[in-house]
């Protein structure tokens, strides 16, 4: 079997592991750093953010006030200590990317511009037009070219982390291009994949965040950690689920029912004002949102379609100016995609599946329990996003979590000695399983597809926005089914020349492991908080779940859930205010000691 | 609109055919399916051994650029619906003047090779640190260079550009439209250290403007507009070079 051998391994090359790659590269520059991604770099995910970074940086904002934010918005469940680490790097991070030509708006003055964002109480939200991520992304893989040391991998498939003496030491992939499949040594291991939004069947997630770190992590010994909450974006296009950015609400877009009328007033979120008033209506937290969707619904007060309910979200009196300025891309995916024209259009929307808050569980330098395994960006769980994330505070993470993952990967690296032989053999395993159980094996009866609907189909159901305990039971049961179904796998293509079937079908056993961990951990939570709410448990229990959930996977493929108790640095857990209450109620400020050191 | 469509879709395997041929689907036709919805409907539910790239469905991430009907275009953004006068007939085929790694996958690689050597990043002579802020750049001054950096790599430009046909070496539009990103760019000083690989037969004198680039990118970027610009500046150069023989350079003149 062939073998190359690196001193840091990036899996994924997105807005994280791009990133954790330079800053390997910048700490050690004797180390080899390799990128292996599925897809080159500059199509990974992170393409597809829109709205902004958050970053501290005007005069009249704080970073305890981007913190509070965070916790409150997290509904308590995010480690203080981690976004305490997290607002105070994110505007360094930020603005490192200026200086490597990242196209940041601007102000008239040259300044950076910043604009509001759901659930945050001041504007400290940095964009590109609504393409940020587009840019972000661009600019980190243009300026990744010219670090000598980084070797990328570019359309290679991860399918096994590689252990020995209970650390990390490589990879197997396959080279998609000639089908080859080997091993990649390495003495540190950054997971940096991304989400897992494919599992459910209305997403804006891209073809490719089939949670496979997530997977690749879980089967290799490491815990996954608060997998129950997943976001539901609020504004999503019908059939394509294409998101329209939560800037479209901080510029001042409506959210209205079948009557026109801006229905978040009925759900504690502020009266309507003809400005957008900050933590405030449209500018509530998302999850609160999607919530507030299906509420409406129930009462009939939404739009029946051939793709499901919706609402509307209306930019009409925003002008095409600003439009046209702050909202280009808006307007082409509506115009491009849906055949309307927001100008003068209302934008029909629906909450659609968005990031995964939950993920590999990590500590604030993303290294994970299991030694030579790291892990950044919406693949890990560090936690800084708690029950719900705040729009904006994703892309930051990329950067700030992948740039600290990056230098502890390297100085851990430089400390062990080249991965053993005992690896290789495992290789060699994979490979056979590979070939054998996918790639050459003949007779199956089941369809990639068919399993992969019967997934998404499952979890949507039991792991909705709403969930109950006897649903999830039920989402369990079948997913064991379908786990069992899976094996009887048929695949059409036995080429090994670019074989994407194959890798849908791994992806699809990536996707069905990281299913169950989802339903498991949702099951176990016996209480409503933020994104994961049971009609059967309909209040917050911070007596008995002010706590992480970890899941583990057991020898024999069952899970384990435990809990891991939030590390409360200095906000209380309190009550989540939004609305007018939001606007005159200082938050409660350094209301514990800060503990020392 | 019928209810059905036609797919010929170009195949082929190195492992298994000597040549390309195409084979034909039968597709339903629904008003919002964009032809890469097709192509999905065959992989998941006829032949799952058809191949392809796709991500992000959004006309974002670039993967998804194809031949249709013969012209360059990403697949997530094409209807098919928009193909229904055309007797219900779409020709899928890979991009072309790309290397065909299987059925409608080109070969990359070359292109990459191309990207790197315009050294698309931003060039600084001096180091400021983080502590003294961002760098000042008015809108005025991002208006003057953003139109360039929207280009995904989709590589539709290089399918729709006849020179690239005849010269696999012409550096191509996408990669002299980045270079001319960062030379615009009023916080680059890198542009002196792009004129070799630019201002060279197989760089910008390798255009014969055709401008069939620009009419094809899906996100108006202006190839086409970008090389010419850069001609003339190079054409100063070279007088000015005469002039003032110690390093003046207009491509480091910008607002």
């Amino acid at each position: 079997m062939d073998v190359s051998s690196h001193d840091v391994l990036l899996v994924g090359g997105g807005g994280a592991g791009l990133r954790a790659a330079i800053a390997a590269a910048e700490v050690n520059p004797q180390l080899s750093i390799a990128v292996v991604s599925k897809v080159y770099p500059m199509r990974s995910h992170t393409v597809s953010a829109e709205g902004g970074a958050a970053g501290v940086i005007k005069e009249d904002d704080s970073l305890d006030e981007h913190a509070y934010d965070s916790i409150s918005g997290g509904d308590w469940l995010c480690d203080q200590d981690a976004v305490e680490t997290f607002v105070k790097e994110a505007p360094q991070e930020l603005l490192q990317l200026e200086r490597w030509g990242c196209p940041w708006s601007r102000e008239p003055n040259g300044h950076i511009a910043v604009r509001a964002f759901g659930g945050m109480k001041k504007r400290r939200t940095w964009f590109a037009a609504d393409k940020t991520g587009f840019h972000m992304l661009h600019t980190l893989f243009q300026t990744s070219l010219r670090f000598d040391p980084i070797t990328r991998y570019d359309e290679w498939f991860v399918t096994k982390l590689l252990v020995d003496e209970g650390r990390v030491q490589g990879v197997v992939a396959i080279e998609l291009m000639s089908g080859r499949i080997q091993a990649i040594t390495a003495r540190a291991v950054i997971l940096c994949t991304g989400g897992c939004g494919r599992i459910f069947p209305f997403t804006t997630n891209a073809n490719i965040k089939n949670g496979d770190g997530m997977a690749l992590a879980y089967r290799a010994g490491a815990p996954l950690k608060d997998m129950e909450f997943v976001q539901y974006h609020p504004t999503g296009l019908p059939f394509t689920g294409i998101l329209i950015t939560e800037a479209a609400r901080a510029e001042g877009g409506y959210m209205l029912n079948k009557d026109g009328y801006r229905y978040l007033q009925d759900y504690n979120l502020g009266k309507p004002q003809p400005k957008p008033v900050l933590r405030s209506m449209e500018l509530g937290p998302r999850d609160r949102l999607s919530q507030a969707f299906v509420s409406e619904d129930q009462k009939g007060r939404t739009i029946q379609t051939p793709y499901g309910s919706i609402v509307h979200l209306d930019l009409r009196h925003l002008g095409e100016k600003v439009i046209n300025t702050k909202l280009p891309f808006v307007r082409e995916l509506c115009m491009k995609y849906q055949n309307i024209d927001p100008v003068k259009e209302l934008i029909p929307v629906r909450p659609v599946v968005h990031y995964m808050m939950g993920g590999v569980s990590t500590d604030i330098d993303g290294a994970t329990p299991l030694a030579g395994l790291y892990a950044a960006g919406e693949v890990a769980c560090v936690s800084i996003n708690g029950a719900n994330r705040l729009g904006s505070n994703s892309l930051p993470e990329c950067l700030v979590f992948g740039a600290r993952a990056g230098k502890a990967a390297a100085l851990f690296a430089a400390q062990q000695k080249v991965p053993n032989g005992s690896v290789l053999a495992q290789a060699t395993d994979e490979r056979k399983r590979l070939e054998s159980q996918f790639l050459f094996k003949t007779g199956g009866r089941e369809r990639i597809s068919t399993i992969r609907e019967g997934m998404q189909t499952t979890v949507e159901k039991c792991a909705g926005i709403y969930r109950d305990g006897a649903s999830l039971a039920e989402g369990a049961d079948t997913l064991r089914q379908l786990q069992e179904r899976f094996a009887d796998i048929n695949l059409d293509d036995h080429n090994r020349t670019f074989n994407t079937e194959l890798e849908a079908a791994l992806e699809l056993g990536f996707m069905l492991d990281v299913a169950e961990s989802i339903v498991q951990c949702a099951l176990h939570r016996t209480e409503s908080r933020g994104a994961h709410q049971r009609t059967d448990f309909p209040a917050r229990d911070d007596k008995r779940f002010l706590a992480h959930s970890i899941v583990h996977r057991n020898p024999d493929g069952s899970s384990r859930v435990e809990l891991l108790p939030v590390k409360i640095t200095r906000w209380a857990p309190g009550e989540r205010v939004y609305g007018e209450l939001s606007q005159t109620k200082e938050p409660p400020q350094a209301v514990l000691t800060k503990k020392a050191g | 609109m019928a209810d059905k469509i036609i797919l010929e879709v170009a195949r082929y395997s190195p492992e298994q055919d000597t040549k390309p041929c195409f084979a034909t689907y039968e597709v339903p036709v629904h008003k919002e399916w964009v032809v890469l919805d097709a192509l999905n409907y065959i992989k998941d539910k006829v032949d799952g051994s058809l191949t392809y790239r796709w991500s992000c469905r959004m006309g974002i991430c670039g993967s998804c650029g194809m031949m249709v009907n013969g012209e360059p275009k990403l697949t997530c953004a094409t209807f098919l619906s928009s193909y229904a006068h055309n007797g219900n007939k779409i020709r899928v085929e890979p991009l072309r003047y790309f290397p065909v790694v299987r059925d409608l996958v080109t070969e990359l690689s070359d292109f990459l090779v191309k990207l790197k050597k315009v050294k698309p990043w931003l060039i600084r002579k001096d180091t400021v640190p983080l502590s003294q802020g961002e760098f000042l750049q008015t809108p005025e001054q991002l208006d003057y260079y953003k139109q360039f950096s929207m280009c995904i790599n989709c590589t539709l430009c290089y399918s729709a550009c006849p020179v690239v046909g005849l010269d696999p070496k012409f550096v191509g539009p996408a990669a002299i439209a980045l270079a001319q990103r960062y030379n615009l760019d009023s916080r680059d000083q890198g542009a002196v250290e792009r004129i070799a690989v630019l201002a060279h037969p197989e760089g910008i004198w390798g255009c014969t403007f055709v401008g069939e680039c620009t009419k094809v990118c899906p996100k108006h970027v202006d190839p086409a507009g970008a090389i010419q610009q850069y001609k003339l500046n190079a054409v100063l150069d070279w007088l000015t070079s005469f002039v003032m023989p110690r390093g003046h350079n207009s491509q480091d003149v910008k607002p």
